[in-house]
C-alpha cells in the first residue's frame, strides 16, 4: 500500500488560500486574488490527478478489487474511549472519483470567475469564499469519520451561505442566503440526530468500522439496532433515515428543496460550482458512503428511492414552467440528483445488482460536466444581457457563438442524446430502473422527456425565439454583473471562452469513460453494455421532446400559449412550484413565529418575569403598609414598646411556661 | 413596730408608674414627657428600695442601683433638655406632634 | 507559583487604579495588570502541563492551605485542576477584552476600572477556592460590581436592570449560603477536598443539594430565574456586559458543576429536574431570542438558551457531557464576549442597537461585521469554532443516557440548533447584510484596540473549534476525577 499523504495538500492549499486572501486580500491581492486562488487550485487539481491515476491504474486494485485506504487519520476530539471524531483521508474509487470533479470543476470556476467576476469591489473576498468551499467540499468527501462529514457538511453549508449572499446589499440575496442555511439546518438536525443513533449503537464514529460492524447480521452490534425501535421502526430505519434526511437537504430533494431555486441569487459561477456539481450532490455522495449500511435496510433504502424519483419528477414538471433561466437549471439539477437518489435506492449492494449504484455515481460524475457547462454557459449569457428572465433573451446564436455551441451540446448531453456525456449514465439508471422496480422504470422515462423538453425551452428561448436580441438591457432588479462594463460586450473574456471550451470537451468525452470498471458498489469491475434496443425507448422519446420544443419555442408563435391553456391550474400550480414555498412560509409566518415564538417571548416577559416582579411589589407593597407603623411620633413608639412588653409578659407568664 | 407592708409600697410605685405612663401616652409637651419619665423612673427607684429593704435587708445592691438611676436620670434630664431646647430653636415648638421627620 | 498571585495581582492594579490621575494613565494601567493576569494564566498553564507531563496526578496542583478562621473552621484552601484553570484562562482573556473596549470611558474612569478589575479578582478567587466559604466569598466580590456597573455606567432603564441583577443574584448567593451553612453543620467543614473524602449523608444531601444547585443556577441563568439576564446585559454598558456574560455566569456554572461532584447522590436524584430545567431554558431561550428585536437582547436571550447546555451537561452526569458542559462554559464565555463586544462596537457608532433601525454594515464597518458574523457563526455552532465542539460533546454525552426521557431531552436541545441558525441569520442578515442607511453610510471601522481585543477572543474560540484535543487534554484528567464520585453515586443506585 503506498503512501497517499499527499492527498492532504488537495484539500489543504485552498485553504491556505481562503486565509491568505481573507486576511489580507482586500489590502493586497484587491487585483491578483484571482491568479492566486486560480494557481492555487491548479495545484489541488493537478495533485487530484495523480492521485486518481495513482489509485486507479497503480496500487488501489488488490486482486481485482479496489481497496478503501485510509491514509491518514487523527484523533481530532476524543469523546470516550471509542467514539472520537477522527480527522483524516479516505482513498476509494468515489472519494477519488469525487476530487476529480469537485477540484476539475471548481478549477473551472475559477478561471471563468476571473473574467466574470472582474471590477467587483470584493473581488479577493470571492475568491476567498470560493476557496473555502473548495476546501470545505473537499473535506466531506475525503473523511474517513461520520462526524468529520458532518463537519464539512456544515461548512459547506455556511461557504454557501457567505456566496448566495455574496451580493450582501441586495434583499433578495440575503434573503435566499438565509433560506439556503435554515432548511438545510433543519435536515442537518436529522443527520445529527442521526450520527447519534448511528455512534451510539454502532459504538463508534469511524466510517469504516461502522459498516463493518452493521454489516454483518451477527454483530452484537447489528442485533442491538435492529432489536431496538421506536414508533414501529427499527433504529436502524431511524438512523439512516435521518442521516438521509441530511443528505436530501443539502440535495435539495423533496420536500427540502425550496433553497435550491433561490439560492440562484449567488454570482452564476457560484451556483454552477455549489449548486450544480458539487455541493448539492453531496447527500448522494453521502448515501453512497454509507451505502454498505444502507444496503441492510429495506426501508431506508425504499425512502430514498421514492423520494428521489418523485423529486425527479416533481422538479423536472415545475422546471418546465419557469422563465427565470437559472431557476429552470436549478430544478434541472434537482431533478438529476433524484435520478442519482433512486439509483441508490434501487441497487443492491455488490455484483450485478449493485448497477445502480454505479449508475448513480457515474451519473454525478458526467452530470458535474455538463450541468455546470450549462450553469456558465447561462452565466455568459447573463453577463452579456444583465438579465435572467427568458423574455429578454433570444436570437443570441449569432450574437455568441461558442456559448451557443457549447450549451447546444450540454442540452443534448442532459437530454440523453448519444453520444454525448449523459446518454450512457443515463442508460445505466434506466437499465438498472428496469431491473429492479417497473415504476421507478416508468418515472424515470418520463422525466427523461420532461427533461429534454424543459432543456431545449431553454435554449430555443436563448438562442433562437426573437430574432435579435437588441443591444443588451438594463434591468437593475436583475443585474447580476452590475460592476461591469455596460459599454461592450462579446462573449466575455478569453478565460470565460477558454473554461466554456474545456467543459464542452468533457461533457462530449466524459461518458466514454470505462466507469464500471472502476467505480462499483463492491470495488469489483463491472461488466456493462449498452444494449441498443433498450436505448431506442428513452432516446426517441427525448427527440420528440426536443421536436416538440422546437416547434413551441424555436420561433415565435402561440402554441406553446395554446399548451399551457390545455393544462390549465396545473400548468400555474406548477409555475407556483405547487405551493411548497407557500407552505414553509405558512408554517413559519403562521405557526412557528406567531404560536410559538411570540408567545414565549411574551411569556419570558410576563409570567416567569412577571413572577419574579411580583415577588418583589409584594415585599414592597408590605413593606408600604407596614412603613406606617414608622410614623415619627415618639409617643407612638412608647405605645407599641410597652405593648409589646406587655404581650411578651402575658407570652411568657400564662401560655409559655 | 407595725411596719407599712410591702404590697403598699408596690402599689404607691404602680401608680406613680402609670400616671408616668398615662402623662407620656397623653402629653403633647416635651417638658411634661420628660416629667413623666422621671415619675417612671422614680416609682422603679421606690420598687428597687423596697425590695431590697424587705426581701434581702443585708444587701445593698437595690441601694445601688437606684442610686445609679438618679444618677443617669439626671443626665438624662440635661441632654433631653438640651434636644428640647434645640428642637424649640429650630421648631419654635416643643410639641412632640411638630417633631415627626424621623419617619419613614 | 503562588496561585494568591491571580488575586494580588489585580487587587494591585485596582490599587494603583485609584491612585491615578486621568482616563490616559487609568486605562494604561488597567491594561498593564490585565495583561499581567493573562501572563500569570498563561504561565499558570504551562507550569500546569508542565507538572501533569512530569507525572503529577493529584486532583488539585498548586495547593496552599492557611487557616483564615479558626473558630469556624475556615480555611484559605486554594488549588485549581484543569477545570479551574480553564475558566482562569477564560476570564484571563475576557478581561484583557474587557479593558481595551472600554478604552474611552470618560465618565468616572477611575471608579469604572476599578469596579471591573475588582469584579476580575472575585472571579479568579472564586475560581481557584478550594474551601467553600472562601468561594463564597468571592462570589459576593464579583456580584457587588455589576450592581454599581450596571447602574452607574448602563443604558435604557438602568436603575431597575441593576436592582433586579443584584437582587436575584444575591437571592442565589443567600440560597447558596444556606446550603453551605448546611453542609457546615452536618460535616463540620468547609473543606471541599475534605468534604469530598468524607461524604455526606444522603439525607443532608436531598436536603441542602437543590439549594445550592438552584443558587448557582440562578447566577448560570437556569430557568426560570433567568430574567436578570436579559434586562442586566441589555443595560449593561459593554465590559459590563462582556464580564457578565463572560465571567459571571460561569462562576455559576462552575458552581454548579462542583456542588453535583460534592453531592452526587442527591444531583443523581434529581438529574432529571436539572435536565427538565435545562431542556426548557435551551428551547425557550432560543424561541424567545427569535422574537428580539434589539441587538443586546439577542444575545442575552441566546445566553440563556446556551447557559442551558451547561446545566444541560452537568445533569446527564456522565464524562462526556460534562467535559461537554465545560468547554461550553469557556465557549460562550468567548463567544458572547466576542458578540458583547461588537455590539458595543456598532452601537458606539451607530448609537441603535435596534435590528430594525441597521443595515448594510458590512460595507462601512468590514471588521467589526466579520467579526460578528464571527461569533454568530461561533453561536450556532459552526465547526471550526469553539461552539461547535461544546455543543456536539454535550450532545454525545447527553446521548449516552439511554433513557427514553434523556433522549427526548436531547433531541429537543439538538433542535435548538436549529432555532438558533434562525436568530443568528436573521440578526446577521439585517444587521451587516442588506442596504444601509445613509445616516450610517459613513461611519468608520474599528480602532486598533478593538481590534486587540475582538482579535485576542477570536483567536481563543479558534485554538477551542480549531483543536479540541488541547483543551480536552487540559480538563480530561479532572472531569475523570469529578467522575469517580459520580459514579460511585449512580452505581448505588
Amino acid at each position: 500500500m503506498s503512501n497517499y499523504l499527499y492527498i492532504l495538500w488537495i484539500p489543504l492549499l485552498p485553504l491556505a488560500t481562503f486565509v491568505l486572501l481573507g486576511l489580507f486580500g482586500r489590502k493586497y491581492f484587491a487585483k491578483t486574488a484571482g491568479i492566486i486562488g486560480t494557481a492555487s487550485l491548479l495545484t489541488s487539481t493537478l495533485l487530484s490527478f495523480v492521485a486518481a491515476k495513482q489509485y486507479f491504474f497503480e496500487d488501489g486494485k488488490v486482486n481485482g478489487v479496489y481497496q478503501k485506504i485510509i491514509a491518514l487519520k487523527y484523533t481530532w476530539l476524543q469523546f470516550s474511549p471509542n467514539v472520537s471524531i477522527d480527522m483524516g483521508i479516505i482513498v476509494d474509487p468515489i472519494s477519488v472519483m469525487m476530487l476529480i470533479v469537485v477540484t476539475s470543476v471548481s478549477l473551472m470556476v475559477h478561471l471563468f470567475s476571473l473574467g466574470y467576476m472582474k471590477g467587483e469591489e470584493r473581488f479577493a473576498t470571492y475568491y476567498a469564499f470560493l476557496s473555502l468551499f473548495t476546501f470545505s467540499m473537499l473535506g466531506l468527501i475525503l473523511s474517513v469519520n461520520i462526524f468529520q462529514v458532518y463537519m464539512f457538511w456544515e461548512l459547506v453549508g455556511v461557504s454557501s451561505f457567505l456566496l448566495i449572499g455574496y451580493y450582501f446589499n441586495k434583499p433578495s440575496a440575503v434573503a435566499a442566503s438565509k433560506k439556503a442555511f435554515i432548511v438545510t439546518r433543519f435536515a442537518d438536525l436529522g443527520f445529527l440526530i442521526g450520527i447519534l443513533i448511528m455512534g451510539f449503537y454502532g459504538g463508534t464514529l469511524d466510517i469504516g468500522l461502522l459498516i463493518e460492524k452493521l454489516t454483518s447480521a451477527q454483530s452484537p452490534e447489528f442485533l442491538s439496532i435492529t432489536s431496538a425501535s421506536f414508533l414501529g421502526a427499527s433504529m436502524l430505519t431511524w438512523g439512516l433515515t435521518l442521516i438521509f434526511m441530511g443528505g436530501a437537504g443539502k440535495s435539495a430533494m423533496f420536500p427540502l428543496h425550496i433553497w435550491l431555486p433561490d439560492a440562484m441569487e449567488g454570482p452564476t459561477p457560484v451556483s454552477a460550482l455549489i449548486h450544480a456539481a458539487t455541493m448539492v450532490v453531496a447527500g448522494v455522495y453521502l448515501v453512497a458512503r454509507l451505502f454498505p449500511v444502507f444496503s441492510m435496510d429495506e426501508a431506508a433504502l425504499t425512502i430514498v428511492t421514492y423520494v428521489g424519483a418523485f423529486s425527479a419528477l416533481l422538479a423536472a414538471v415545475i422546471a418546465c414552467t419557469q422563465t427565470d433561466i437559472k431557476r429552470v437549471l436549478a430544478y434541472s439539477t434537482m431533478s438529476q440528483i433524484g435520478y442519482m437518489m433512486f439509483a441508490l435506492g434501487i441497487s443492491k449492494n455488490g455484483g450485478e445488482a449493485g448497477l445502480g449504484y454505479m449508475a448513480s455515481m457515474f451519473h454525478l460524475f458526467t452530470h458535474a460536466f455538463f450541468k455546470s457547462l450549462l450553469f456558465l454557459g447561462a452565466g455568459s449569457v447573463i453577463h452579456m444581457v444583465h438579465s435572467n428572465e427568458m423574455k429578454d433573451m433570444g436570437g443570441l446564436r449569432k450574437l455568441m457563438p461558442i456559448t451557443h455551441a457549447s450549451f447546444l451540446i450540454a442540452c443534448l448531453a442532459i437530454a440523453g442524446i448519444p453520444p454525448f456525456a449523459g446518454f450512457f449514465s443515463k442508460e445505466e439508471i434506466l437499465t438498472a430502473a428496469f431491473h429492479e422496480n417497473k415504476l421507478i422504470y416508468g418515472v424515470a422515462l418520463f422525466t427523461a422527456a420532461l427533461t429534454s423538453f424543459y432543456m431545449f425551452r431553454l435554449y430555443f428561448n436563448i438562442f433562437w425565439s426573437k430574432d435579435a436580441v437588441a443591444k443588451a438591457h438594463h434591468n437593475d432588479g436583475h443585474d447580476d454583473a452590475h460592476a461591469h462594463d455596460k459599454e461592450s460586450h462579446g462573449e466575455g473574456t478569453l478565460t470565460m471562452k477558454l473554461t466554456l471550451l474545456i467543459l464542452t470537451a468533457c461533457a462530449i468525452g466524459v461518458g466514454f469513460v470505462p466507469f464500471s470498471q472502476f467505480i462499483t458498489s463492491d470495488g469489483l469491475a463491472l461488466e456493462t453494455h449498452i444494449d441498443l434496443v433498450f436505448s431506442i425507448a428513452p432516446v426517441a422519446l427525448s427527440i420528440i421532446a426536443i421536436l416538440l420544443s422546437a416547434s413551441f419555442y424555436k420561433t415565435q408563435n402561440t402554441k406553446s400559449d395554446k399548451a399551457v391553456a390545455l393544462f390549465g391550474g396545473f400548468y400555474s400550480a406548477a409555475y407556483k412550484k405547487f405551493y411548497v414555498d407557500e407552505l414553509y412560509l405558512f408554517i413559519t409566518k403562521k405557526i412557528v413565529f406567531p404560536l410559538i415564538g411570540q408567545p414565549i417571548a411574551w411569556a419570558d416577559r410576563n409570567i416567569v418575569d412577571g413572577f419574579m416582579l411580583l415577588l418583589a411589589n409584594t415585599t414592597e407593597k408590605i413593606s408600604a403598609a407596614i412603613k406606617g407603623l414608622q410614623s415619627g411620633k415618639v409617643q407612638n413608639y412608647a405605645l407599641y414598646f410597652f405593648g409589646g412588653v406587655i404581650a411578651l409578659s402575658i407570652l411568657f407568664i400564662y401560655i409559655w411556661k | 413596730m407595725n411596719e407599712v407592708p410591702l404590697t403598699h409600697i408596690l402599689f404607691v410605685s404602680t401608680a406613680l408608674f402609670f400616671i408616668g405612663m398615662y402623662g407620656l401616652f397623653t402629653r403633647r409637651n416635651l417638658i411634661t414627657m420628660l416629667m413623666s419619665i422621671e415619675l417612671m423612673l422614680n416609682s422603679v427607684n421606690i420598687n428597687f428600695v423596697a425590695f431590697n429593704k424587705y426581701l434581702f435587708p443585708d444587701k445593698l445592691d437595690g441601694l445601688f442601683f437606684s442610686l445609679f438611676i438618679i444618677t443617669i436620670a439626671a443626665a438624662e434630664a440635661a441632654v433631653a433638655i438640651a434636644i428640647i431646647i434645640n428642637l424649640y430653636r429650630s421648631h419654635q415648638s416643643i410639641d412632640v406632634d411638630d417633631a415627626t421627620e424621623m419617619k419613614f | 507559583m503562588n496561585l494568591s498571585l491571580l488575586i494580588l495581582l489585580p487587587l494591585l492594579t485596582a490599587l494603583l487604579i485609584l491612585l491615578s490621575k486621568n482616563l490616559a494613565q487609568i486605562r494604561v494601567i488597567g491594561l498593564a495588570g490585565s495583561l499581567a493576569q493573562l501572563g500569570a494564566a498563561g504561565w499558570l498553564l504551562k507550569l500546569f502541563m508542565d507538572q501533569r507531563a512530569a507525572g503529577n496526578t493529584a486532583t488539585y496542583l498548586f495547593e496552599t492551605n492557611t487557616v483564615w478562621f479558626k473558630a469556624l473552621n475556615i480555611n484559605y484552601h486554594i488549588g485549581i485542576d484543569g477545570i479551574a484553570l480553564a475558566m482562569i484562562l477564560l476570564s484571563a482573556l475576557v478581561v484583557v477584552a474587557g479593558i481595551l473596549v472600554s478604552w474611552t470611558m470618560e465618565k468616572l474612569s477611575k471608579e469604572y476600572f476599578f469596579l471591573l478589575v475588582l469584579l476580575s479578582m472575585g472571579a479568579y478567587g472564586f475560581f481557584i477556592s478550594l474551601d467553600l466559604f472562601t468561594l463564597f466569598f468571592f462570589l459576593e466580590v464579583a456580584v457587588i460590581p455589576k450592581f454599581l456597573l450596571i447602574g452607574i455606567w448602563g443604558s435604557g432603564k438602568k436603575e431597575n436592570s441593576a436592582m433586579k441583577l443584584a437582587l436575584m443574584l444575591m437571592a442565589g448567593s443567600a440560597l447558596v449560603f444556606v446550603g453551605l451553612m448546611g453542609i457546615y453543620y452536618n460535616t463540620h467543614s468547609f473543606d471541599m477536598v475534605q468534604i469530598g473524602q468524607m461524604g455526606i449523608s444522603l439525607g443532608v444531601q436531598k436536603f441542602f443539594f437543590p439549594f445550592l444547585f438552584l443558587g448557582f443556577g440562578i447566577f448560570a441563568a437556569l430557568f426560570p430565574f433567568h430574567t436578570w439576564v436579559p434586562d442586566g446585559h441589555a443595560s449593561a454598558p459593554t465590559a459590563a456586559s462582556m464580564f457578565l456574560a463572560g465571567i459571571s455566569m460561569k462562576l455559576g456554572g462552575y458552581g454548579c458543576l462542583r456542588m453535583a461532584a460534592l453531592m452526587p447522590d442527591a444531583a443523581h436524584s434529581y438529574s432529571w429536574i436539572i435536565i427538565l430545567l435545562a431542556t426548557i431554558a435551551i428551547i425557550y431561550g432560543a424561541f424567545a431570542t427569535m422574537m428580539q428585536t434589539d441587538l443586546k437582547y439577542i444575545n442575552a436571550y441566546s445566553s440563556i438558551s446556551h447557559c442551558g447546555f451547561v446545566i444541560l451537561g452537568i445533569g446527564m452526569l456522565n464524562k462526556t457531557s460534562i467535559n461537554g458542559a465545560v468547554i461550553q462554559m469557556v465557549s460562550h464565555g468567548l463567544m458572547t464576549a466576542l458578540f458583547f463586544a461588537a455590539i458595543g462596537m456598532i452601537y458606539s457608532r451607530t448609537h441603535t442597537r435596534m435590528v430594525a433601525q441597521l443595515g448594510g454594515l458590512l460595507k462601512v464597518m468590514p471588521f467589526i461585521s466579520t467579526v460578528f458574523v464571527i461569533a454568530g457563526l461561533c453561536s450556532l455552532g459552526l465547526p471550526g469554532f469553539s461552539g461547535f465542539v461544546a455543543e456536539m460533546t454535550v450532545f454525545m454525552g447527553a446521548w449516552q443516557n439511554p433513557d427514553g426521557v434523556y433522549r427526548i431531552a436531547t433531541v429537543i436541545s439538538a433542535a435548538s440548533i436549529v432555532v438558533t441558525a434562525v436568530y443568528i441569520l436573521r440578526a446577521t442578515g439585517k444587521t451587516i447584510m442588506g442596504p444601509i442607511s445613509d445616516e450610517h453610510a459613513l461611519l468608520g471601522d474599528a480602532t486598533w484596540n478593538e481590534k486587540f481585543a475582538a482579535g485576542l477572543l477570536i483567536v481563543g474560540i479558534l485554538i477551542i473549534g480549531l483543536a479540541p484535543f488541547l483543551i480536552n487534554q487540559l480538563i480530561m484528567p479532572a472531569t475523570d476525577f469529578l467522575m469517580i464520585n459520580i459514579d460511585k453515586a449512580i452505581t448505588l443506585k
